[in-house]
């Protein structure tokens, strides 16, 4: 592993003199850390059961009902008390802190739903009797994941757009900076309301469709790099040395571009996150059942008589955009020149 | 007669650095012309921003030392006091006239700011006065040159405008730093002789800040020479041509390039020939892609170049010296006849004359703009072997070792990256990247032009060594006779893309035949260092 370069270092410096944007990193990572083990804090199937001496995994396996004397050859249903009261009497279980999976039903409710929060489900249940913790971790991982894999995807597609643009210029660049003004005119919500009319869509499909269009915010600046840099005299020097384009492009040109590229990326994650979110409010996201704060927010707004669902959306999702945003501050004040 | 301006013990530095300056002092009397010396770093122009506290206060301090002008000391006068004197006392002229204009005033506008700032000169009266300044400053026609912008005028003329501005007032003091040094040999020469006529006119002393000893040879009555912000030795300049004393002001005079090349055994079977190589670059075109009107960059050049030969292009900047470099390299488009080993490379496309690149090679002018700043100094190097080359790692890290033993580098520097490393070290490695593919011609495209004498002659010489020990053939571009002179066995004299003159290099340098050479050969103001025997 190569050491920093100083320029590397006195960026990494600048990131962390910003304590507000090093401190959301920490936190964010933690949080999305955390959450990627949802199966683990928030199921309704014990971690670990003993059971007559025999140690089971439901987390990570099934198993039949008729283990725990049962008479159905389908997965045990942990939550209910006959099985309940079986284990316990032959064994023990552990449990994860909230006792519920995302499209747990809870049916012990003593209240109608939506229930609001008590010492079971810490922050109520939504108007399905669903418990809204699970809901907003496994929510928050969805929306992360997809933001990050539409970002990336993104950011692959719009560099490799602009750079091509950039680099060869003249016709390529005309035409291509044409298309771009046509396409970013078509209106991309009307557009993914009619395909959602047409496909049931799942993860995917609402990647690929966003997709479509979110590539285009990233090829003007690194267009406008390559365009600079192509004319660099280091670049005329490979050019000398024979290299070709495409080795003289990645080598010499991307890694200028890659500034500009890092500075955005946590604005588009951000950005891919509430896109997300607002179609699911809108009902034309992720297939119905699906954790996620988008339709948290909508039953929030259908059941204003339960404020502790449109709170709980609330709050994870402007935690998290804050926290991306201070992070993106700081990723931006490592990368400026002019900070010393 | 008393001393116009005082610099005494002066020290500055820069937030908690080291001092740039230290202890410097200086003085200037009235009428005369003083020249400030030195290597770039050697703070130079930092002493002659902080005379009108040009700094950035922020940053710079003072902690010792005394500016007096006229007795009135300058570190403790009020910003107010300031103000009065700059522009109108004491007048400046910067290094770089291309951006020291503001491109969105007339040349009007700007010299008659500083007109009504500290003579209250307004209306007709001011138009009259800057008529009178740009024709004391020779622009032709001025009337109409009023209404211009900085972008109308060439390199010469925004000089000319700035040296208008600062006269404006009839200044006691002009600080002129690096004044020509942008400019082309022809322009500098007419821009010193104005100076020079102009001092006489109105009187006032001059601090002129320059590298370049053939100036001070020829301008200054006195110089001073700077190092690392210390003054070593001050003398009247015939005395200090003479009898050197310091080592430094020894080497800085050594360091002028020798007057003549090394005479090789050269074959006579050309290895380069070019003919009729014609460079157009298309200014406008019509909506169907014809060429509507064209700049024409290169007309119909012809020469050869015979193994270990070296041929100096010359010519003032935009005469087309670098685009017959890039034209011989294929980095643009051309028409005519490259010939290369007697095997035609006109017609070849990139592809095809690819494997021809490494028997042509190039080193640019701009030691920090041309390597990769991203890349350690061994893959700048290696990067061509991969291509023309592919060995192994082992013998491609012999053979970048020995062509950096070559250019006189530490091999062990190979891990690091470029900005680690001085300009003329740079430079080194930029040779290394193009003598590791061990070509036969090797297109220099001034190469020593940003980079200070004393290094400059550490780079010629060690051009000198590889030609001499590998039988290279160079083409030479620089608007520097003098270094053109210490390499070329021949010469090819540009102007506007056209061959002046061309032909052997000391017959050129002896008894020029175009007028242009000559004009060309006796501003370049050659300083040779009297033989002490």
């Amino acid at each position: 592993m190569a050491s920093l370069s100083p320029i590397q270092k006195r960026r990494l410096r600048n990131f962390r003199n910003n304590r507000r944007g090093f401190w959301s990193l920490w936190v964010f990572l933690a949080l999305f850390g955390l959450s990627l083990f949802a199966e683990l804090i928030a199921n309704d199937a014990p971690l670990v059961v003993s059971y007559q001496g025999d140690l089971y995994f439901p987390v990570v396996e099934s198993v039949p009902e008729e283990t725990f004397g049962g008479f159905l050859p389908s997965e045990a249903d942990y939550r209910d008390s006959f099985i309940a009261d079986e284990i316990r009497a032959n064994g023990w279980m552990i449990w994860p802190p909230i006792r519920f999976n995302y499209d747990t039903i809870n049916y012990d409710l003593d209240v109608p739903s939506p229930a609001p929060p008590s010492s079971e489900n810490w922050l109520g249940t939504d108007d399905q009797g669903r418990d809204v913790a699970a809901r907003v971790i496994y929510g928050f991982r969805i929306s992360v994941l997809f933001g990050l894999t539409l970002t990336i995807a993104s950011c692959i597609v719009g560099v490799a757009v602009g750079a091509i643009q950039g680099f060869y210029g003249g016709k390529i660049d005309l035409l291509g900076q044409r298309f771009i003004e046509i396409w970013s005119g078509l209106p991309v919500l009307y557009l993914l309301i009619i395909l959602s009319s047409i496909v049931q869509p799942n993860f995917w499909w609402l990647l690929g469709i966003m997709l479509l269009f979110s590539w285009m915010g990233l090829v003007d600046v690194v267009r406008a790099e390559f365009l600079r840099a192509r004319n660099f005299e280091y670049v005329r020097a490979a050019r000398a040395l024979g290299l070709g384009n495409r080795k003289i492009m990645f080598r010499h040109i991307l890694p200028n571009a890659m500034v500009a590229t890092l500075t955005f990326m946590p604005f588009i994650l951000t950005g891919a996150i509430t896109g997300l979110t607002s179609l699911d409010f809108l009902g034309f996201g992720l297939p119905s059942g699906s954790p996620s704060l988008g339709e948290l927010i909508a039953q929030g707004k259908a059941n204003l008589h339960a404020p502790w669902l449109g709170i709980s959306a609330f709050v994870s999702l402007s935690v998290m955009l804050t926290l991306l945003v201070f992070v993106g501050e700081a990723v931006r004040d490592a990368f400026d020149p002019r900070k010393n | 007669m008393s001393k116009l301006l005082e610099i005494s013990d002066l020290s500055i530095h820069f937030d908690h650095g080291e001092p740039v300056v230290d202890g410097l002092s200086i003085d200037i009397n009235r009428g005369e012309t003083l020249a400030l010396v030195g290597e770039s770093g050697s703070g130079k122009s930092v002493s002659a921003l902080s005379i009108l506290r040009l700094l950035d206060e922020r940053h710079a301090h003072y902690p010792s030392g005394k500016i007096l002008f006229q007795g009135e000391n300058m570190l403790t006068a009020s910003d107010k006091r300031l103000r009065q004197i700059r522009g109108h006392r004491i007048s400046m002229i910067f290094q770089e006239p291309m951006t020291s204009l503001n491109p969105l005033h007339t040349v009007e506008k700007q010299v008659s700011e500083t007109l009504a700032l500290h003579k209250g000169l307004r209306g007709p009266q001011a138009r009259k006065r800057c008529i009178e300044l740009l024709e004391l400053v020779g622009i032709p026609s001025p009337e109409t040159r009023l209404s211009s912008y900085p972008h109308q005028l060439s390199g010469g003329q925004k000089q000319r405008v700035m040296i208008a501005m600062a006269l404006a007032n009839e200044p006691e003091l002009l600080i002129a730093d690096e004044p020509t040094t942008a400019l082309d040999v022809t322009v500098q020469r007419q821009v010193l002789e104005l100076l020079r006529n102009l001092q006489q006119e109105f009187g006032m002393a001059i601090l002129l800040i320059t590298h370049d000893l053939s100036i001070v040879h020829r301008y200054a009555d006195r110089v001073a020479v700077m190092e690392q912000g210390k003054v070593v030795e001050q003398a009247p300049t015939e005395q200090l041509f003479i009898a050197p004393e310091h080592p430094y002001t020894q080497r800085l005079l050594d360091a002028e390039p020798p007057a003549s090349p090394l005479s090789m055994d050269r074959s006579d079977r050309p290895l380069l020939e070019v003919d009729n190589l014609d460079v157009r670059f298309t200014t406008k075109k019509s909506l169907f892609g014809r060429t509507v009107s064209y700049f024409h960059a290169v007309r119909e050049t012809s020469f050869t170049l015979a193994r270990g030969e070296t041929l100096g292009i010359v010519g003032e900047s935009g005469s087309g010296k670098t685009t017959i470099g890039h034209a011989l390299l294929k980095l643009t488009g051309a028409t005519g006849s490259i010939r290369l080993d007697g095997v035609e490379l006109a017609h070849l496309d990139q592809k095809q004359f690819r494997p021809y690149r490494s028997r042509v090679q190039i080193v640019f002018q701009d030691p920090f703009g041309s390597l990769s700043p991203r890349m350690s100094v061994a893959e700048i190097v290696r990067e061509g072997l991969e291509i023309h080359a592919p060995a192994s790692p082992e013998d491609q890290d012999r053979k970048v070792i020995q062509a950096l033993v070559d250019v006189g580098l530490d091999p062990d520097a190979r891990h690091r990256y470029p900005h680690e490393f001085s300009g003329g070290q740079r430079q080194r490695i930029a040779i290394a990247r193009a003598l590791v593919l061990q070509p036969e011609v090797i297109i220099l495209d001034e190469p020593t032009s940003a980079l200070d004498r004393t290094v400059q002659k550490q780079v010629i010489n060690l051009l000198r060594d590889i030609q001499a020990r590998y039988q290279l053939s160079y083409i030479f571009i620089s608007h520097d006779l003098s270094v053109v002179r210490a390499l070329s066995h021949k010469l090819l004299v540009l102007q506007h893309g056209k061959v002046v003159e061309y032909g052997n290099a000391t017959d050129i340098f002896h008894s020029p035949k175009q007028d242009y050479t000559q004009e060309l050969l006796s501003a370049a103001l050659f300083y040779q260092k009297p033989t002490t025997n």
